[in-house]
């Protein structure tokens, strides 16, 4: 072997690093799974903008920062190292913004951020703690609080930021969920929302609603990025889809008239972002397939039984809710055995519960 | 010749994004010059250690015994190299506790002594002296548990096996110790399965290969007719190598928890151990070598070396020509399963497959945040365990909880750390869950 | 108003025969209890600190009672209430002898040498079954703190990379005793005023290598008291614990400052402590 004299270096102690296996690990960290939700948001973001200009990228930015401020707060008050850098305070602050009106004051901003980083998330142990979706609850918080400025909508004004249309600002009197719920039961108005011009609108966003609830496209390309750049499965929105295309169909075929079809419940109101972006919020989904597929069920049930029978037109947020409460229930009903797992092994490795003493 | 069998696909598992076998795998094998002075760790397998026979001071021979079995899990160890006896040391160990060690002075003449006699005709001979002879060259698994060869080959009565399984999947990214034994020295190696499998009584041999090793595979296919051994291609998965991963995508049996693969009628032995069985066998020669993969990216050279037992991991460096930038971490053995180690005294013993450095700049620190819950760990887990639930109570304490959560199931493969975006030491978390828990069962 | 005489007299009725049925049941199925259990379990200190070996200070009620064990096992009980335990049991109170842990390591920061940087769980027992978290000293204190925490007293301190026990808080249950993975946590009599603080079994020089502050068997305080101090092997011990006291330590001058006081032990980083604060 060749080598130049006296040039063998070896490494120097007290240098090296010490930790347990494995020494590798992958690129992945929690702040660039944030970052990636953040930016799979932005064609939602764009177009609430371009529906609603000026006033949803008010809101986005009021939620975002204030939410933003209280983690800050929150970890000034409590001592704790700043868990700003990773961002889960952002994600929060943009998903609680897609989920208002565009004419939410900033109070109420300030109000949800503090419901949804404080109450919902920190006071439960922070990041990963947190049994409830921070947004969801603050959305429900703020509707069942200050119901008036939570359902006070505006007609969209596609393109009137840039000058393409006239700005109207107008309130408008109700989501397409509320108007289809008001005439339930009336065949002949329920088919106006079955019909392609509408579902079409719907579709692109061009509806009432809250900034994230509009544009049915903006979701659907960010969440399909979000699913081929790994960040979550696809079991979760699918089996949401599925549960209500299926629901919505035999109800149709039940009682004709008493809702529209299952293309409306897809396209309008918290499903796709609720899907996509809420109910895939890892700390509070399953982490089995098979649990997010039995979560995914849950959510289109309870979602279709609020939208048809309930006194709310809208029930994205509560069937979240309700089912993040069952997600501990659902991860151990859905849970395999190891693999290998034999009856003849309880006794030489796994004891279950109660023959520990 | 190539298996016609389509093997099975365990759940979980990875695909490591930076293999890192490019940096030693072509390289031809080096065997470097004779060392002034080995330091032999005396306990190198798993069971009883043997028993020193030699005093300091003693004259010995390349290949004499030094120290004796003491028991059926145990096998005896032989020197190095001729010279002379030194002190009886202590040097770090694998996980860094202080371990008894035995220096060896070189005379530089490296002479053989008195060898076992070898067995030319193995095929005619008594099944039990081959076995006998598997211990007394001190044959334990290469592929890093170190138990002793022979006793692995002494199955009771009562199991019926029918399948020796050669593992020469080497999943572990950055070894190709394995790979380069089988381009090198295919024959031996199926050789020595053939004298296990006429220990154990069996006809059927497979072989499980990664199919990123197409220069092994071709080896081992020019020569496998000759021992009508089947050799298997495997999809490149993290931890296709793992003993119950590898029978299960064989032969798609599954050994139970806290089974054994004899359970399933299968023994599994790793490349070196067997090309050691040969060598033993057909030559006399004990075990006092070993194929060990030194390699990283700060290393000047890496490479595969034949290095002695006793060679500290700082020599061994050497001969790879040293370090040409800053290093994070020095690692015994693979980067997924391998010891981070603190010092360069550490010496190669049996179970040492390679000698791992990583620069600073590849070395990912843990920094233990909330866990997301995303479930990355329990998808990739290969033991399909609850791995984001198990690391939370792990990381209270629960260690009852642990318990029912199959935590004594887990391999400690490193998949589950490896995946974690929030940085969490699930590896750590569980061998202190499984050490307390062993301690707690030892009291009752 | 008849509805209501109607509601009280039911709920009257039902109170009345559910009161009839629990005082028979609790006469027919009484368990025959020991009042004197309830007795001793109200003397002791109700911390549930494991540190005499039972459950909790109920389960060592128990046991005093029904098995005998010794009243004084309770390491937190003060005399008076052992006294008072052991006359309501009827037995002798033996003189009992305050104990204290006490950290056999001098080697913080600024004395013991590092040889790697340990990045993993914070726990002791873990770390030291990796290279003993990078700390040269493989005797030495590992420095992660989980004595400290399963102290139920929180008496133990880690400053500067050392335990360090605080003998005025300190109840001696032991509990820290079994939680150290170094064994270098021993029980030793609270009247003794200093110690040999080193756990080393090494040869001098090797110590010397990773720590400036170790006990090299110089054999200086064995001189000054050779009844006190007994060297073993590599390593001086004493004997007699409770006979070491501040003049002891200063006539023994140990060359390395392994032994000294508690006072001066517990000083130790202090400065370094206080710099720290200072800069935050």
């Amino acid at each position: 072997m060749k080598r130049e004299e006296g040039k063998v270096r070896l490494p120097p102690e007290g240098t090296l690093i010490l930790s347990s296996s494995p020494h590798i690990r992958t690129e992945d960290s929690t702040r660039k799974v944030m970052l990636l939700v953040i930016l799979t948001l932005i064609p939602a973001v764009l177009a609430s903008v371009w529906f609603f200009g000026l006033h949803a990228l008010r809101v986005v930015i009021y939620c975002m920062a204030f939410c933003a401020l209280f983690e800050y707060l929150w970890c000034v008050l409590a001592k704790t190292k700043s868990t700003l850098s990773n961002l889960s305070a952002l994600v929060t602050g943009l998903i609680l913004a897609l989920n208002v009106s565009p004419l939410t004051p900033w109070w109420l901003c300030l109000a949800g951020a503090f419901i949804a980083i404080v109450v919902a998330k920190q006071v439960f142990g922070g990041l990963g703690q947190n049994p409830f979706n921070p947004a969801a609850v603050a959305r429900v918080a703020m509707l069942v609080g200050a119901t008036g400025p939570m359902t006070t909508w505006m007609d969209p004004a596609p393109g009137a930021v840039f000058g393409l249309a006239d700005k109207v600002d107008a309130v408008a009197s109700a989501t397409p969920l509320a108007a289809a719920k008001a005439v339930a039961g009336n065949a002949a108005e329920i088919a106006y929302y079955n019909s392609w011009d509408f579902l079409w609108n719907a579709f692109l966003g061009n509806v009432g609603g809250s900034l994230g609830e509009t544009s049915a496209l903006a979701i659907l390309i960010g969440g399909i990025a979000l699913i081929a750049l790994r960040v979550i499965h696809c079991y979760i929105p699918l089996a949401i889809f599925v549960t209500i295309t299926v629901f919505v169909w035999i109800v149709n075929l039940a009682s004709p008239g008493l809702t529209p079809g299952p293309l409306f419940h897809l396209l309008t109101g918290g499903v796709m972002i609720g899907a996509f972006f809420m109910a895939t919020d890892m700390v509070t989904s399953p982490v089995t397939h098979l649990g997010g597929v039995v979560f995914g069920i849950g959510i289109g049930v309870i979602v279709c039984v609020i939208r048809i029978w309930g006194s709310f037109p809208e029930g994205m947020s509560f069937a979240i809710l309700i089912m993040n409460a069952l997600v501990p229930l659902i991860d151990k009903m859905c849970y395999k055995r190891p693999f290998g797992w034999h009856p003849s092994s309880i006794n030489i490795l796994q004891p279950r519960r109660g023959e520990i003493k | 010749m190539i298996s016609s069998i389509h093997p099975k696909r365990f759940t979980g598992g990875i695909h490591p994004q930076n293999e890192g076998k490019e940096l030693s795998a072509n390289e031809p094998l080096r065997v470097p010059p004779l060392l002034e002075k080995y330091t032999l760790p005396i306990h190198q397998n798993i069971g009883a250690p043997p028993k020193l026979i030699v005093k300091k001071g003693d004259e010995v021979r390349k290949g004499q015994c030094i120290a004796e079995a003491d028991g059926f899990i145990s096998v005896p160890l032989h020197a190095p190299t001729s010279g002379k006896i030194g002190d009886a040391v202590e040097i770090p160990g694998a996980n860094g506790a202080a371990v008894p060690a035995i220096e060896i002075l070189s005379d530089g003449a490296d002479e053989w002594g008195v060898c076992l006699e070898p067995y030319p005709d193995w095929k005619n001979t008594d099944r039990d002296k081959l076995k006998k002879r598997i211990q007394e060259a001190g044959i334990v698994g290469m592929g890093g548990a170190a138990f002793p060869t022979h006793a692995k080959l002494s199955p009771p009565p009562e199991k019926i096996v029918d399948t020796l399984i050669v593992n020469a999947a080497e999943c572990e990214p950055y070894l190709t110790a394995d790979d380069r034994l089988l381009r090198d020295s295919a024959e031996k190696v199926l050789t020595g399965a053939a004298i296990a499998a006429k220990i154990l009584k069996i006809s059927r041999i497979l072989v499980g290969i990664e199919n990123n090793k197409p220069e092994a595979i071709e080896a081992l296919s020019a020569v496998s007719e000759k021992f009508s051994a089947e050799i298997v291609p495997l999809h490149v998965r993290y931890p296709q190598g793992g003993e119950k991963q590898l029978i299960y995508a064989l032969t798609g049996r599954k050994v139970v928890a806290g089974g054994l693969p004899m359970d399933v009628g299968c023994v599994v032995q790793n490349v070196g151990t067997l090309a050691a069985i040969c060598e033993a066998v057909t030559e006399g020669h004990p075990l006092i070598e070993r194929l060990v993969t030194v390699t990283g990216t700060p290393l000047v050279r890496p490479g595969n070396f034949v290095l002695r037992l006793g060679t500290p991991v700082g020599k061994a460096l050497e001969f790879a020509g040293g370090i040409k930038g800053p290093v994070g971490k020095l690692i015994l053995g693979g980067p997924m399963m391998g010891f981070a180690q603190s010092s360069l005294e550490v010496a190669v013993s049996k179970n040492t497959s390679g000698i791992l450095l990583l620069a600073p700049e590849e070395v990912r620190q843990f920094e233990a945040g909330p866990c997301l819950s995303c479930g990355r760990c329990v998808d990739a887990c290969p033991m399909r365990l609850l791995v984001s639930t198990l690391s939370k109570v792990c990381e209270n304490e629960r260690y009852d909880l642990a318990e029912e959560n199959y935590v004594m199931s887990c391999l400690e493969c490193g998949i589950c750390t490896y995946v974690c975006p929030a940085g969490r030491p699930n590896v750590q978390h569980f061998r202190r869950a499984k050490a307390e828990i062993n301690a707690r069962r030892r009291k009752k | 108003m008849e509805s209501v005489l109607v509601a009280v007299g039911v709920v009257a009725l039902v109170g009345l025969i559910l009161g009839v049925l629990i005082g028979f049941a609790a006469k027919k199925f009484a368990v025959a209890s020991d009042p004197r259990i309830e007795e001793v379990a109200e003397l002791l200190p109700g911390a549930n600190c494991g540190g005499c070996g039972y459950a909790g200070c109920g389960d060592l009620a128990k046991a005093i009672v029904t098995s005998g064990a010794d009243p004084a096992l309770c390491a937190v009980c003060s005399a008076e209430n052992v006294a008072k335990i052991c006359a309501v049991m009827g037995v002798e109170a033996g003189a009992k002898e305050r104990k204290v842990a006490v950290v056999y390591c001098s080697g913080d920061r600024s004395h013991a040498k590092m040889i790697a940087q340990y990045n993993g769980l914070n726990d002791c027992r873990a770390a030291a079954s990796l290279h003993g978290g990078g700390k040269g000293c493989r005797f030495g204190c590992i420095g992660l703190g989980s004595c400290a925490r399963s102290c139920p007293f929180g008496a133990i301190e880690i400053r500067n990379g050392l335990a360090i026990v605080h003998p005025e808080t300190c109840v001696g249950c032991g509990k820290c005793v079994d939680i150290c993975p170094r064994k270098l946590i021993r029980l030793v009599p609270a009247v003794s005023k200093g110690h040999v603080y080193c756990n080393s079994l090494l040869k001098g020089p090797q110590k010397k290598k990773y720590c400036s502050i170790p006990c090299i068997a110089c054999r200086k305080c064995v001189k000054a008291a050779p009844e006190v101090f007994n060297p073993q092997g590599f390593l001086v011990r004493a004997v007699k614990p409770e006979l070491v006291d501040a003049e002891l330590v200063k006539s023994a001058g140990c060359p390395t400052g392994a032994l000294q006081t508690v006072e001066d032990h517990l000083a130790l980083g202090q400065a370094a402590g206080k710099e720290k604060e200072g800069a935050a």
